[in-house]
Formats: C-alpha cells, structure tokens, sequence
C-alpha cells in the first residue's frame, strides 16, 4: 500500500495568514469570554492581528519561499497583495468599531469573519495552484456572505446575502468546472507544471473551454459585467462596512490570482484571453459608468462606481506585460485607499438613526460638517482622477501601459469613460456644497476610530498622487517575476 | 534644498489657503485681509519675474529643474519665456483684484471662498510655467475643482448646470489630450531612446508627419480649443460666466481663457508643426466665424454680462487668428492681445458687477442714463468700452492691429472678414453704452445710484493703468515677447521643413519603377 507521504510543513510561507488565522480564533474566544456588552476589544484584537500582518509582510519583502509542494508561493507579489488587503483589512475594522454599536449588529463573530476573510484574499494572492485558488475563493467568500447577512433584522441586509451567496456559489461552480477542464486538458492543477504542459503545444479546445469558465469565475468576483449583477444590491444591503471590504479587499484578491495566472500558465493563451478581457474591459467600463449616472443610492452608486473602477483595471490586464499587470497593482493600491475612504465617509454619517445614503441626504453636508464633506470630496475627486491624487496617476499608469502596449482606442474609451464618471460624483459634490438641506439632512455619527480611518484613506491618496513613483517601483517588483 | 523664485510664486497662494485654514470662520475681516495679502504678496513676488526677464533672449528663464519621477522620464521643470512671462504677470496681477473685488459680491462661505481662489491662483500660475507636460496636465486639471467651486458654490441660479458643463467640457477635451500626451511619449521614446515627458526634450524632437502627428494635434487642440473656447467649442462659456459670481467671471475671462491660447502655442505649434500648418486654414476659418458670430450675439444680447462673455468669443477668435497666422506680428499681437483681453473684460465684468450689486439687474433695458447719476463710473466704462472695442492709444488697438497685420500677409480674405468684427465691435459696444449710460433716466430705481466706492476706485485704476499703459507703449510689453516668437516660428518652420523634405526624400530614395535607366 503506498503512503501518502505529506508534504513538509513550510510555515514561514504561511506565516502573515497564520497570524492573521490565530487574531481570528483569539477574537471567536475573546467573545465568548465578558464583557458582553461590549465587543471593542475583540475589534481591537482583530485590528492588531491586521497589523502585525501588514508588519510581517512589510519584513519579509524581498524574500521568496514555496511551500506544501509549490501550491503556496510567499513571493514579493504576495507580499505587495498582502499589504494591499491589510490596509483594506485594517480601514474596515476602523470603520467597523463605531458602526455596528451605532447600528446594533455588534458581534464579536463579525471581527473574526473579517479576519477569515482577510485570510482567504490573502492565500489566493499567494496561490500557485488552482484548488488553493478555490479553496481561498471559498474561504474569503463564505465569510463575506455571513458578513453581508450580520443585520439579522434587517431584511435588505438578508436579501444581500442571499442574493450574494447564491450568485457565488454559481460563479464557484463556474470556477471549479473550468478548473476540472483545465485539469483535463494539462494534467496538473500547479500552475507552472500547467505552463510546461502546455508549453510547445497548440492548446487544445478543452483547455480554452477551461480558460473561458475560469474567466467567467472570476468575472463574478472582480464585479465584471456581464457577471455584475450581484454588485449592487449586495453593495446596497450589506453594512456599508462589509460592502467596503467586498468592494476592496475581495476584488483586490480576485485580481491578484487573475494576474498570477494571465502571467503563467494562461500566457499561452494570450491572444485569446486578451482579445476576451479587451471586450470586458470595455463593456464593464462603460456599462459600470453609465449606469452609476442613473443612481441616487450612494452605495448603489459606489456598487457601480466598482463595476466601472474593475473595467479600468482590466484596461491594464489587456495592456499585459509585466507593466499593465504593475499598473494594476498600482491602481488596486489606491482604488483601497479610495474606495475605503468613500464608503467610509459615508459610513459616518446618518439621518435620523438611520444610515444616510440616499444623495439627497447629503444635500447642505458641507455647512454642517465641512471637514468630513472636505474628506469626502477628495475621495470622490480622486475616484474621477483628478490629479494630483493617487486616482490621477493610476488612471494615467494604467492608460499609458494600454498606449504602450498599442491599444490606443481602448485607452480613448477608458477616458471618455472617466468623463461620464465625473459626472455622477460630481453631482455627490453639488449636493454637499451647492445644495441646501431641506429638512433634516444627514450629520456625522462621531467616531474616533471612523475618523481615523478616513485620515489614513486620505493620507494615503494625497502620498500615492503626489509621490508615487516609489510604489510604482515596488509594483513593477513584485510583477516583474511573474513575467519573465 | 533651496526654492526656486517660479516655485515660490506658484506655491505661495496655496501656503497661504492653508494657513487660511487655521482662521476661525468667523473672522470674516481678517479672512479677507489674508487672502488680499497672500494675493498682493504673490505679486510682488512674481514683479522680480517680470523686470529680471531678459527680453533678447528665447529662452527659457528662471529654470527650475528637480527630479520627480525619474524612472518615468517626468520632472519638476519650471521655466518662463516671453510667452509665459506676460501671462505669468497678468494672473498674479489679476487675482488680488477679483478677491479685492469680492468683498460685498460674496458674504456667504467667506473663508472656503478666499481658499478656493488662492488654490486656483497656484493651479493657473502652474500651468503657465510648467516645462513638463506631465506637471502641466496635474495643473491642467487640478485647476478645474476650484474654478468648478467658485461657478457651483457661489453662482446665480443656474450654477450647478453651469458648473458641472464647465467641468464635463473641459474634461472630455483634456482627458483625450492624455492619451495624445501618453502617444505623444512612446512615440518619443521609440524613435529616440529617451522616455520623457520633458517639453524642451520633446520639441527637439521632429514629430513625423502624418496621421499621428495630425491625431494628437486634434486631441491637443481640442482641449485647447474647448478652453479658449474656439467656435463651437463655446456653448460652456457664455453659462459658465453668466453664472459665475464676478470675481470667478474676473478670472475665467481674464486667466483660464488664456490657458487655452497658451496650449496652442506653447504645445501645438511646436511639437505639431506640420499638423499645425495643414490645420491652419480649418482654425482660421473657425476663429473667423467665431468673431462675427461672438459679435453678431453680442449686438442682439439683452444682458450685460452675456454680451461681455459673447464679446469674449469674438476677441479670443483674433487672438486664435493671430497665433496661427505664425508671423512675428501675428503671434506678437495674438500675446498681447491675450494679456488686453484679460485686463478689459476682466474690468468690463468688474464693472458690471458693480451695477448688478447696486440694482441686482444686468438687464440693458433695465439701465439708461447712468451718466447722470454715476459720473465717475460713466466715464472709467467709457475707457474700458473703448479699450474692448479697439480704440487707438488704448491697449486693445494695439493686439487687433498686430493680429490683423499678420493675418494679412498670410489671407487677405480672412484679414478682411477678421476686421468685420472690429467693426461689430464698435457697434455693439458703444449701442450698449448708449443704452446703459446715455439718454435720460428711463427708470425711477436707477436715480438714487451711487457713484464709485474708494474700493472700487482702488480695484480699477490698477486695471486703467494697464490699460492705457499698454496702448500708448506697448513696447515695454511687446519687447519681452518678440525674441521667443520669432524663436517660436523659426521652429515651426523649421522642423515643418525638416519633415516634408524628409516624407519625398524617401520617395526619391527608392527609383521609380519605370524612369529609364539613363547615365
């Protein structure tokens, strides 16, 4: 009978998940411990965990380490990942303290699910094979789909994760079919034997059968149209905290794996993957903007503002190469910042004990609370690109790498696209500071923690804007090995 | 790491809207005082820019390079020439008058007001000073939000439209410039090895004619064209000043027009020669038509503040013809003329704020007869009319003649049409002059009108001065220009040159299949 011999176990290539893992554990203990009507601490514990994450991600830069028989690869592009969905991780938690007392759903379960989330975005950026893929698309979803769900009472909350779960779940079945065809047609789910297997030979049907559902599996996760119809009823039920971390944090990971793969073992298939993702990226792009336009939710608005921030960082993938895949990881840096910044601005603020999200609630914002209408206008603008905010210059890394790589009119589309953008968040700047609250209009539900997550958020935009080349070195490191 | 004369001045007024910040709101008085300092301050920071300008040279001056984003080829490039410097001196010298002017226009937001007007001076003052194209379009653009403010927040009543037109126009325009920028890059940094987004670096370079060149000069042009505006890029415009409260109209016609004018020549002209050249006939035309149309609405216009903004197409319009007529006259006249439209209509719309403020009206028909009641301010409105219109010994005369001098040597029949427009000029001037401040008093509300305010003297002497300056010795101005437009030309002709006797030569390079083969 042969033995199964079990791989060595490699733990430093675990090492910023398993921190995050045990914070997660700890905050499940922590809850059932008292006091019990408070959950601060567990919150607290789980922001450390975060952060002695992000630490321990920032220390091993520069390292690489395989484990459990190549299936985890802990490189430089892991650890960029990694810090990426630490901040996201870590802007939610900010957020979260104040608002679920604020909002009655104060559970200590909550902090653990986002750390188990967390642990999940961060396994699939260091997935070097597809059932690690699967298993860490299941792990951060199956916690975001309890997380959208935490407002018990709240029907919308309820239909959310429904709708949320049930949509992923089929998008996993997608994933995992195409990952079975794949598996079919190479013999290998690791992505480099996937490489070699394909290598020197035409690619057979099966295998771009396998290409395609897999790009439909992840079309779902990055919010991609036509597989966005999820976003913004999810991103409209769920707390607003959740949405952040789904619009942040979760397409942030989905992306990290989709560019892991474009740069191995679908490289092969590159003229047929672009041609799909240049049509994607157009589609998602326009439709995301267009019909933001028509919404006057703010976080249907932001659902869609995601749709069409995704089509964008498609744009780079399109542009491939080691410098459209840099220009992403760029983006998706400060589309974290951003996105987090905006969805928590708006966290903040309520109307009549009640969250404020329709537009016309922030009508007179900026006379009442100008510092946190000021915060949300740089969000907003930075989400259009105006420089010199990290938006700007992401826009302009990942529309320069489509010049280069000679996609000049997907980059035109891409611009005409911002422009329509600008319109729908500008019209969220009318109403704070060139409209008058009729009636009572929404006001800032102080929060310390809140409060300095949306310092953070903007920090990071201003320092991303007007000082990026730094991180831009540090994305073209950690893509550069993919494609060599 | 020391400062730079042109970084200080750029990054004055926004130092200043910081520490404004720290001011408790309700120091309303002392908001005021700070924004006029830091305004005034930045002037005479920027007067050394002006008299240690050497006017013989071309090139740039008071240079100010830094590394920013070496990797991507993109610097902190600052530098003036002739070109800039006129523009350079009119923003700073424009800008504490609108705020001086503001003082009863806005009562509400004070402190966001001073900030955002400071904010904008460091955004105009970018544009005209940045050698970098990359540091010229964060300038480009980030000069929108405080302008879009100014129009949306303290606006008439159809602001928001307004405000949000300006935005969307001017965005689409420059958002397809930076694909053309990012074109205008790689295509550089193929044919040459050098990846840069240095102006000086890339104008060295011969742009190779054809489709190309011809695409990013529309993408560039279109940008600047919407800015201008050019006709019909122009419908944002009359909105946006209509709307605008006056010290925003101040600026918008004074300053923000010039970027547009400025991009032509400063980027167009020079890395587009061939584009520019073949284009010229379609902007002569354009610019042609938006004179007269400009001054066929002007003379049916029923409210004073659309005609000065209508008025403003039509005299962009010969500024546009001068520059692209590309001779010395031509281009000398089109600078000038820049610089004399932001100080007439910039004080046409001072002046108009004026009587709005006292009747709340800008309807011409509502006015009549002022003379009687506002003697002072009857007359300085005559001089600014006459300087609007073109009047000899005043600043106006001189840019439309140098214009229309050039435009002659180049096409007569535009030259010809072109000074139609002077001539609608008279006309819809001096008829709503008559209209306004002749005659006798039509309504019982305007007899009561007081004449000049101390504060509105002192805000429109300066503006006179200038005025009247310039018109009897414009030398002292035009001398600054001269050598950089005759550089400026000599460039275009140049590498236009160098292009179209490269396109035949590699023509005649390959034999013609069918020429016999004769010793």
């Amino acid at each position: 009978m042969d033995v199964i011999a079990a791989p060595p176990l490699a733990l430093g290539v675990l090492a910023p998940v398993l921190v995050i893992v045990v914070a997660g554990l700890l905050a499940l203990a922590l809850d059932l411990l008292p006091p019990r009507t408070s959950k601060e601490h567990v919150g607290s514990v789980a922001l450390a965990g975060v952060v002695a994450a992000l630490l321990v991600s920032v220390l091993r830069w520069g390292t690489e380490e395989r484990g459990f028989s190549g299936m985890l690869v802990l490189d430089n592009y892991a650890l960029f990942f990694n810090v990426v969905i630490c901040y996201a991780a870590a802007l939610v938690l900010l957020l979260s303290l104040d608002y679920l007392r604020r909002t009655g759903a104060e559970s200590g379960e909550y902090y653990g699910l986002v750390l188990f989330s967390t642990s999940g975005m961060m396994l699939l950026a260091a997935a070097n094979d597809l059932i690690v893929v699967f298993l860490a698309i299941e792990l951060m979803s199956l916690s975001l789909y309890v997380m959208a769900g935490i407002f018990k009472t709240r029907l919308a909350s309820s239909e959310a994760s429904m709708k949320y779960f049930l949509l992923g779940a089929f998008a996993s079945s997608f994933l995992l079919y195409g990952i079975a065809l794949i598996y079919g047609a190479t013999g290998s789910t690791n992505f480099e034997r996937i490489a070699a297997a394909l290598a020197g030979r035409p690619h057979s049907s099966m295998f771009l059968a396998g290409v395609g559902l897999l790009l439909v599996g992840f079309g779902f996760k990055i919010s991609a149209v036509p597989f966005h119809m999820w976003a913004p009823d999810v991103y409209e039920g769920a707390p607003t905290s959740v949405s952040a971390l789904i619009a942040t944090g979760s397409k942030a990971a989905a992306f990290a794996a989709l560019i892991r793969l474009l740069g191995g073992p679908l490289r092969v298939a590159q003229p047929d993957v672009t041609a799909v993702l240049w049509v994607l990226a157009a589609v998602t792009m326009t439709v995301g903007n267009v019909v933001a336009v028509a919404q006057s939710n703010l976080k249907r608005m932001l659902a869609y503002s995601s749709v069409a921030h995704a089509g964008y960082m498609l744009v780079g993938l399109v542009a491939g190469g080691a410098v459209g895949a840099g220009a992403v990881l760029f983006y998706l840096l400060a589309y974290v910042f951003t996105t987090a910044g905006a969805f928590g601005a708006i966290l903040l603020c309520e109307r009549g004990r009640a969250e404020a999200v329709d537009v016309g609630d922030y009508a007179g914002l900026a006379r009442r609370h100008p510092l946190l209408a000021a915060a949300l206008t740089l969000f907003l603008l930075s989400l259009i690109g105006i420089p010199p905010l990290s938006g700007f210059f992401a826009k302009f890394y990942v529309f320069g790498s489509a010049v280069r790589a000679g996609y000049l009119w997907l980059a035109v589309i891409a611009v005409l696209n911002s422009a329509v953008a600008a319109y729908y968040y500008l019209r969220v700047i009318v109403y704070m500071y060139m409209r008058e609250a009729d009636g009572e209009g929404a006001v800032y539900a102080p929060s310390f923690a809140g409060g300095l997550a949306l310092v953070i958020a903007a920090v990071g935009i201003v320092l991303l804007g007007v000082m990026p080349a730094p991180f831009v070195d540090l994305a073209q490191a950690a893509v550069s090995p993919l494609f060599r | 790491m020391s400062v730079g004369l042109l970084s200080a001045v750029i990054f004055l007024p926004l130092l200043g809207a910081v520490v404004l910040g720290f001011i408790p709101r309700r120091a309303t008085r002392g908001i005021w005082a700070g924004g006029l300092a830091v305004a005034l301050a930045t002037l005479v920071l920027s007067l050394p820019l002006y008299f240690g300008f050497d006017g013989d040279q071309a090139d740039y001056q008071f240079v100010e390079e830094a590394r920013w984003m070496p990797a991507l080829g993109i610097g902190y490039h600052l530098g003036i020439d002739g070109i800039s410097v006129l523009l350079v001196l009119l923003t700073t010298f424009l800008t504490p008058i609108a705020l001086a002017s503001a003082r009863h226009t806005i009562e509400d937001r004070v402190k966001e007001f001073v900030m955002t007007m400071l904010v904008l001076e460091t955004g105009m003052l970018g544009v005209f000073v940045s050698l970098d194209v990359f540091l010229f379009y964060v300038f480009w653009e980030a000069m929108l939000v405080p302008m879009y403010l100014i129009i949306g927040v303290w606006g008439g009543s159809s602001r928001v439209y307004a405000a949000i037109k300006f935005v969307l126009y001017t965005l689409v325009g420059s958002l397809l410039m930076l694909v053309a920028i990012l074109a205008l890059y790689f295509q550089h940094g193929s044919a040459t090895g050098v990846y840069t987004f240095d102006l000086p670096l890339l104008v060295r370079w011969v742009t190779p004619a054809g489709l190309g060149q011809n695409l990013m000069f529309l993408a560039f042009a279109l940008a600047f064209a919407i800015k201008v505006p050019l006709f019909p890029f122009h419908t944002w415009l009359p909105d946006a000043h209509v709307e605008a409260p006056t010290p925003g109209s101040v600026i918008l016609a004074g300053v923000l027009l010039k970027m547009g004018t400025y991009g032509f020549l400063r980027f167009c002209l020079p890395l587009f020669p061939d584009a520019s050249l073949s284009f010229g006939p379609i902007v002569f035309t354009l610019a042609v038509i938006g004179i007269i149309y400009g001054a066929c609405v002007c003379t049916v216009q029923p409210d004073l503040k659309k005609l000065v903004a209508y008025s403003s197409v039509s005299h962009l319009g010969f500024v546009m013809l001068g520059i692209f007529t590309l001779t010395p006259q031509g281009l000398v006249g089109g600078v000038i003329q820049m610089v004399n439209h932001g100080l007439s209509t910039g004080a046409l719309f001072l002046m108009v704020g004026m009587i709005y403020e006292r009747r709340h009206t800008r309807l011409i028909a509502d006015f009549g007869g002022l003379w009687q009641v506002m003697p002072a301010f009857s007359a300085l409105f005559l001089v600014v009319s006459l300087s609007s219109l073109g009047l000899p010994g005043l600043n106006g005369f001189v840019g439309e003649f140098l214009i229309l001098l050039g435009a002659f040597q180049v096409n007569r029949p535009v030259a010809v049409l072109a000074t139609t427009g002077i001539i609608l000029a008279a006309v819809y001037t001096l008829w709503m002059y008559q209209r306004v401040i002749l005659g006798e008093i039509t309504h019982e509300e305007n007899r009561r009108l007081p004449d000049l305010t101390p504060r509105e003297w002192a805000v429109l002497v300066p503006v006179l001065l200038f005025i009247v300056w310039i018109g009897v010795y414009p030398v002292a101005f035009t001398g600054k220009t001269e050598a950089s437009v005759q550089a400026l030309i000599a460039e275009v002709e140049s590498k236009a040159s160098v292009s179209r006797a490269a396109s035949p030569a590699r023509l005649a390079s390959e034999p013609p299949p069918l020429a016999p083969v004769t010793p």
